[in-house]
């Protein structure tokens, strides 16, 4: 028998009893469905994460004040020591080492903004020149804070996208004055509009001098220091730089912390991804349960059909061509099922993007071919034994059967 | 063409041996023209399984067309099947779902033929056997007479040797029943070998040869 007539006779019989046909297929696409979207969820979510913190700069180090102790409360909480603040100067420091290409230090605060009538709170960033590089921000209009003295506490200001728009609408806002709490500061740039990234809304922010920050919230610490690493190689000399220069300065005491953005990155990606996994196996158990709806659904078939099978066999097919005949009906079964699976599974990715633009939901490409693989796979494994049972069927029994 | 010797067939219902052929001899000529004919329970079916190897023969052996078919395997009983025996079935045993045609191709299909080559061939026999316009009907559209015509087609479609009727007009009114007999009898002028089993002494007397059984044993022979 030619593979053609045999796909064409399994075809043949599966639009025979069409109802149990398309809800065997149902079932089998369902699972292959699940599968798609959970593991495009997961994926997405991963890739969600990665990309807030790859927004924030590339080869990023973060520097904050204190040491965060992994087991719990730190002997200085005990004692009631405040850590020793970050300064612009230890912020400088850090420019000795080979592996920092650029610093930013931050310092933040919030203040009312006002222009004219208008006024509203506002979050106050401190910074250098080069926050924009490191921080991977752009600008719309104007420009950023000028490069050259970090000490100066020139009186210019930075609005967030959002901020300009609400105190200056479509106006021009580029050299206009705003007051913000009991200084002046005159408009130098508006960012360009970026959305928020890691719970912080740039749209939303002010940026000025570090030190006008400084003397405008009446302090003199750093809330960071972001450091941009010469390259992903340096990360690891870099943070061992900073902590050695930062620890030289304070008196030889190691009271900062030194986080790098790939050390967060990488357990985040670990996390998101055995999460993806243990959802792609709890929709893989969804295959199985079709496969043996598949198995079921063929024993009965079988037993519907012993008449037609003993007929075949009296017509000289062979035990293994009958077999072949039932094998071909579960590989068209899931096969079809799996394909209309994948296609309903893309489809519902499609609608969670609709739903949820800033996730990047896709399911990924071994998730997909797992899939199908484990719904063909189930839907053969679970048909040996009903096709093995019909092709040892007994003629003479089959067609005496009434 | 069919020789058999000393032929018997037993099976196990619970622990009880039951024999339903007790040492048959027979020997059919090609192109002879054989009914069976004895009361139900005589092992005329068994012995018509037999001889179309859908069965096994618990003792003796069974010689087709010069070749000794008593010991093949599974799939060597279903190629002999396939290319030198037909049956024709009292229920018909048409396929529900599929049309005249489609039956008719079914054993060209399990041989592997080409399809061009059963679609001339399939042309053919509905011609053969007055079908032509009933070629898409299902069974379910079809008359009893037009069933069993379908299935002597399919029947002769792989021109086998032996054609083996299991009461083939037992499903059938009389005239029907004659119609059908006629066909059958037709290829017997084309050399085949026609072996009918019936319990019908009307029908069973139009065979050139007439056995009759009872208990697993031939009795008397009518030539």
């Amino acid at each position: 028998m030619k593979l053609i007539d045999i796909l064409l006779f399994a075809s043949g019989s599966l639009r025979g009893s069409r109802t149990r046909t398309l809800l065997m297929m149902l079932a089998m696409s369902i699972g292959v469905a699940a599968v798609v979207v959970l593991t495009g969820l997961g994926e997405g979510a991963r890739r969600y994460v990665i990309n807030q913190f790859s927004s924030l700069g590339t080869n990023l180090l973060i520097v904050f004040p204190g040491r965060t102790e992994t087991a719990g409360i730190g002997p200085g909480m005990l004692l009631g020591q405040i850590p020793r603040e970050l300064t612009l100067d230890d912020a400088q420091a850090l420019l000795r080492s080979r592996a920092i290409r650029r610093i930013a230090p931050l310092t933040v605060g919030a203040s009312q903004i006002s222009q004219g009538a208008l006024n509203r709170e506002v979050a106050v960033l401190g910074s250098t020149a080069d926050l924009l590089e490191v921080r991977h921000m752009s600008m719309g209009q104007g420009q950023f804070l000028l490069a050259g003295d970090v000490y100066s506490s020139e009186s210019v200001c930075v609005l967030g996208a959002k901020i300009k728009r609400e105190l200056f609408g479509q106006q021009h806002a580029i050299g206009a004055w705003v007051r913000l709490g009991d200084r002046r500061f005159r408009v130098i740039g508006v960012l360009a509009a970026q959305g928020e990234s890691m719970g912080f809304n740039t749209d939303e922010i002010v940026i000025v001098p570090v030190v006008s920050a400084h003397m405008l919230f009446n302090t003199s610490g750093l809330f960071r220091i972001l450091i941009e690493a010469k390259s992903r190689d340096a990360i690891e000399r870099a943070k061992q730089d900073a902590e050695q220069i930062l620890s030289q300065r304070h008196g030889g005491e190691r009271d900062v912390t030194v986080i790098t953005q790939d050390a967060v990155l990488a357990t985040f990606d670990r996390i998101l991804r055995a999460l993806t996994l243990a959802v792609a196996g709890i929709a893989a158990i969804s295959l199985a349960v079709a496969g043996i709806l598949i198995m079921n659904v063929m024993l009965i078939a079988v037993s519907q059909r012993v008449k037609e099978i003993g007929l075949l066999k009296a017509l000289g097919a062979p035990a293994n061509q009958i077999r072949n005949l039932f094998f071909a009906e579960a590989i068209l079964l899931s096969g079809i099922g799996s394909v209309a699976g994948l296609v309903l599974g893309e489809i519902g990715t499609r609608v969670i993007a609709q739903i949820y633009p800033s996730l990047p939901v896709s399911a990924p490409w071994w998730a997909v071919l797992a899939a199908f693989g484990t719904a063909l796979g189930t839907g053969i494994l679970f048909s040996v034994w009903p096709a093995r049972r019909a092709a040892r069927l007994d003629p003479v029994m089959a067609l005496a059967r009434s | 063409m069919i020789r058999l010797d000393k032929v018997s067939r037993s099976f196990t219902v619970g622990d009880q041996e039951v024999a339903a052929l007790r040492g048959i001899d027979l020997d059919i000529a090609a192109g002879d023209y054989v009914s069976i004919m004895g009361p139900s329970g005589s092992g005329k079916s068994t012995l018509l399984n037999l001889i179309g190897l859908l069965d096994r023969p618990s003792s003796g052996t069974y010689r087709l067309d010069g070749g000794n078919v008593t010991d093949l395997t599974d799939e060597q009983q279903a190629r002999v099947r396939s290319e030198k025996v037909g049956f024709v079935f009292q229920a018909f045993h048409l396929v529900p779902r599929l049309t005249a045609a489609m039956n008719i191709e079914l054993p060209l299909i399990l041989a592997g033929i080409p399809a061009a080559e059963r679609k001339t061939r399939v042309a053919q026999l509905l011609e053969n056997y007055g079908l032509t316009d009933r070629a898409d009907h299902r069974p379910d559209q079809l008359s009893g007479g037009q069933r069993q015509r379908v299935a002597i087609a399919r029947a002769t479609s792989m021109h086998p040797a032996v054609l083996l009727a299991d009461e083939p007009t037992g499903n059938l009114d009389q005239t029907t029943g004659k119609e059908v007999l006629n066909l059958l009898e037709q290829l017997v002028a084309q050399h085949v070998t026609l072996i009918v089993v019936t319990h019908d002494p009307a029908i069973g007397g139009r065979a050139m040869r007439q056995l009759h059984m009872v208990d697993g044993k031939i009795t008397n022979e009518h030539l």
